[in-house]
């Protein structure tokens, strides 16, 4: 089979840049940024949908929503992106996330009356196969993995 | 036609995903194989989106709303394609084992689009 591309070339496109940014995208990294991809598709449009529709129902969990869906745009744009100040910016974000994911879920489960629908973080992020939870704490890890390759 | 497309993909990329999987376990990355196995899944993938926006032409409607369907199937439809190009700039192991959550995450979605689309058109 014939070889494809390897990870410099897919860089190559940067490389006109004054100082080449470390890259957070390799290894393990690939799938994070993957999994952030995902989960952030899932949270913009669901946000995007519930908002859009029927956002008098329940402005509490929709504005939550909202508010996740950003921190995962950020974080997944600070991945692409690479480089030393990105990666410090992941990291605040998924301190920030997992915060988020504690602090949501932990609310969900003490006061269920105050959510009439769910959000991305409800339950410790539960209907989403508790990936919400697991991200931030992988992602951190990876981010320190990284510190100082620059 | 939907729900059986639909169940043939739940199992299509669960054996996708753990197709990937093997091959990550042995630390390699995605092969010529590989890409065909996610061709297929793909072809089924559109499949199922033209016989879905055909059946929504006819009339039909999903049980848990239009804009929802329509949102899962395009989902579905991007998920492999998108792992698998992904896999492509990491040539490792980790390539592969991005392409097998990618089809963990098309059977979730699968899943999804069978209670969305309901009964009505069983």
């Amino acid at each position: 089979m014939p070889d494809l591309p390897d990870t410099d070339s897919a860089t190559a496109g940067t490389a006109g840049a004054p100082a080449r940014r470390e890259r957070l995208v390799s290894g393990p990294g690939l799938l994070l940024v993957w999994l952030y991809g995902v989960i952030t598709v899932g949270a913009v449009s669901r946000s995007a949908y519930q908002i859009s529709t029927e956002f008098d129902r329940a402005p509490l969990p929709y504005s939550l929503s909202a508010l996740a869906a950003l921190v995962y745009v950020f974080i997944t744009y600070s991945l692409v992106r690479g480089g030393e100040t990105a990666r410090k910016a992941a990291r605040v974000c998924c301190a920030a996330e997992l915060t988020g994911v504690l602090v949501v879920g932990t609310w969900t489960v003490v006061r269920p009356e105050a959510f009439p629908d769910t959000t991305v973080w409800s339950q410790f992020g539960m209907g989403y196969l508790f990936i919400p939870v697991i991200l931030p704490v992988t992602g951190m890890l990876w981010l320190r993995a990284k510190r100082g390759q620059v | 036609m939907l729900d059986a497309l639909t169940v043939a993909l739940g199992a299509a990329a669960l054996a996708l995903a753990a197709w990937c999987g093997f091959a990550a376990l042995r630390n390699q990355p995605t092969k010529d194989w590989h890409f065909i196995g996610m061709a297929v899944v793909t072809v089924l993938v559109l499949a199922q989106l033209v016989v879905g926006l055909v059946k929504l032409g006819s009339g039909e409607r999903p049980e848990q709303g239009t804009v929802l369907f329509v949102a899962y199937l395009l989902g579905a439809f991007a998920a492999v394609p998108a792992a698998g190009l992904l896999s492509l700039t990491e040539r490792t192991k980790w390539g592969s084992v991005t392409v097998a959550a990618g089809a963990v995450v098309l059977a979730v979605l699968e899943v999804r689009l069978y209670d969305i689309w309901g009964t009505a058109g069983a």
